[in-house]
């Protein structure tokens, strides 16, 4: 089994957005990075998957320099290898879907199972996965809470209210999931050092004029609400006993 | 002019894309996959047969965009109306906007990062696809008197390779979280597993649901189908009791939806505080329980 995860390296924007001068993006100085929960459980999937039946899983990103650090990242989850396609810009999901595409083509054999997360973490587009699949006539299933897969088929459990819908797609099918599909592992310090050791392939890449073309970010008001206090420790018990009583669910 | 709007059922977030999609003039047709009830002045009913398959939904609108040549698609902010949609857009390689909260001419300001964040973009496309964010718009009640029209697309076998084959239920019969009047939500101040209990205690007292952090969901202290957030559940109680749980902009962002939030920390300084309506300083493995204990007392139980 071949598996591509393709995962984009976002801020771990913490409290508070806060914007560069010319409001094109966040300040994240100050800032960690990682991949979207979504998109980290779908690189653990994959690696149970080749754990339990062999096969190979590779990490896509496409992003600056600096997501060489969650390609490394995934690559101690398990994953064997990398594609770095290297760009400083931003690009728009249409454009993004089009690299993956290339990407994937260039490959010298084919994925048996594509997985993106359901959406990124900080644009939120909610298509890359579907455009790929269509760019390369596969089967897409989104929102993934579960999946098994048996004699060339994946069986794909989706949540909806109350319940859940079950697929039934042949592979090779692209599928985009969410959190919650497993607990991914915490990687041991072996399994970190040894990603540094694991191949990646970097590519540079120029994006296309925006289809979908960002003019500024604006951080909505309402952050910095005044609250009331109600009180220090147990003895503001009876105070929050008459919040419950104002608000009607005590 | 023409706008098409996607009526995925008879539901909240499809008649907020009503009102959207309403707001952009012209005559406003529908589309939806069997009979739905939605103020458009032209409604298209698609048969189908069989459960849900997005390709097919896709064919659909697509066909249906070739015969009307609308000036925009809209969808509901839903997974099933985000799903179509990027469909659509797939099929017709023309770029879509996801949880759009306003639309000026080509230009529109949308979400990201779940709503913490709005980005202002220019969409260069003579069709424009645009999902409404959820609660963005109200329900459209506007009272018209729609032609109904019914259709068949013509799909293609791979239309329905996808499809919902088996639906399996998994109601616990307890109250929901989505639903819950009142969440009574722990994160990383919690600090066990067992710490959930005084959690529990209380919110089983109020009838109401028991949250929690992704710190928590991380940890295995708790299932993910608990946690509050961008990458969980979105709430919208009367009341969200958030305790040891500093304020992420991703917790925040499924938790804004409630009407009144009280933030339970032993910091002072902590971000929950800047979102919450009420504040009680200190540690939450005393206040909890003396919470229930004064409710008890009250109730006379
Ligand atoms: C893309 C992305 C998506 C994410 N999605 C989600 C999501 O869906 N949901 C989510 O929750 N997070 C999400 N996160 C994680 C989020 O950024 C935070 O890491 C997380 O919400 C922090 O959880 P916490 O508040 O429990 O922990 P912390 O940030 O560690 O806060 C613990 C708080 O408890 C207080 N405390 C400690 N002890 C006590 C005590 N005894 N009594 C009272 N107070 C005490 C502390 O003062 C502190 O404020 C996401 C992150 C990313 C990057
Ligand atoms: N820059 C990127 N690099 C790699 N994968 C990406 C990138 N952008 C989006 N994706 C993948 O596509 C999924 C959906 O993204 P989106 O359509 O932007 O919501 C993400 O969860 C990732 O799996």
């Amino acid at each position: 089994m071949r598996i591509l995860c393709c995962v984009k390296r976002v801020p771990i924007t913490g409290g508070k957005m806060v914007l560069t001068e010319d409001e094109q993006a966040l300040q994240t100085r100050h800032l960690g990075f990682t991949i979207s929960p979504h998109e980290e459980c779908g690189v653990e999937e994959a690696v149970r998957i080749v754990e339990a039946g062999g096969g190979e899983v590779v990490v896509l990103a496409l992003g600056p320099a600096e997501a060489a650090e969650q390609l490394r990242e995934c690559m101690a989850l398990g994953a064997d290898r990398a594609i770095h396609l290297e760009s400083e810009e931003e690009w728009d999901a249409q454009a993004t879907a089009g690299a993956i595409v290339e990407a994937i083509r260039a490959e010298a054999a084919p994925f048996d199972l594509i997985v993106f997360g359901n959406e990124s973490a900080d644009t939120g587009n909610y298509q890359v996965g579907i455009r790929v699949a269509y760019a390369l006539s596969l089967p897409v299933v989104t929102g993934l809470k579960g999946l098994t897969l048996a004699e060339g088929r994946a069986r794909c459990e989706q949540e909806v209210a109350n319940g859940r819908d079950i697929y039934d797609v042949p592979l090779p099918a692209v599928v985009t999931v969410k959190e919650g599909l497993n607990l991914p592992r915490y990687p041991s310090v072996p399994a970190k050092l040894r990603a540094n050791r694991k191949p990646v392939d970097l590519k540079p890449v120029v994006p296309p004029a925006a289809r979908l073309q960002k003019l500024r970010l604006v951080v909505p008001e309402g952050q910095g609400k005044q609250a009331e206090v109600l009180g220090s420790g147990p003895e503001a018990a009876p105070e929050v006993i008459r919040v419950l009583q104002k608000l009607g669910v005590a | 002019m023409t706008v098409l709007v996607f009526v995925e059922a008879n539901d909240e977030l499809s008649l907020q894309a009503v009102t959207l999609a309403r707001s952009l003039g012209g005559e406003l047709h529908g589309i939806s996959v069997g009979a739905v009830d939605a103020p458009v002045d032209v409604l298209h009913v698609a048969q189908i047969e069989g459960s849900y398959a997005p390709g097919a939904w896709a064919a659909a609108i697509t066909q249906l965009i070739d015969r009307l040549a609308p000036a925009a698609v809209v969808a509901p902010g839903s997974d099933r109306g985000n799903e179509v949609l990027a469909h659509v857009a797939a099929r017709l390689d023309l770029p879509m906007a996801a949880n759009v909260t306003d639309v000026r001419g080509d230009e529109l300001t949308r979400q990201r990062w779940g709503g913490s964040l709005f980005e202002e973009a220019r969409i260069e496309s003579g069709l424009k696809l645009l999902s409404a964010a959820p609660f963005a718009f109200a329900p459209s009640d506007n009272v018209v008197e729609t032609k109904v029209e019914t259709f068949v697309p013509d799909l293609a076998p791979a239309d329905t390779v996808v499809r919902v084959v088996d639906v399996v239920s998994t109601s616990t019969g307890g109250v929901s979280l989505a639903d819950a009047k009142v969440v009574v939500s722990g994160g990383r101040g919690v600090g066990s597993s067992e710490g959930f209990a005084i959690l529990e205690e209380l919110a089983a007292l109020l009838g109401g649901a028991v949250g929690c952090s992704r710190v928590v969901t991380s940890a295995g202290w708790r299932p993910h189908a608990d946690q509050v957030g961008q990458t969980g559940t979105k709430v919208s109680p009367d009341l969200y009791i958030a305790c040891g749980i500093s304020g992420a902009t991703q917790h925040i962002a499924g938790c804004k939806g409630a009407k009144a939030l009280l933030a339970i920390n032993d910091d002072p300084e902590a971000t929950i505080f800047a979102h919450a309506d009420y504040a009680v300083i200190g540690d939450l493995h005393e206040i909890v329980p003396a919470i229930t204990a004064e409710l008890r007392k009250v109730r006379g139980t």
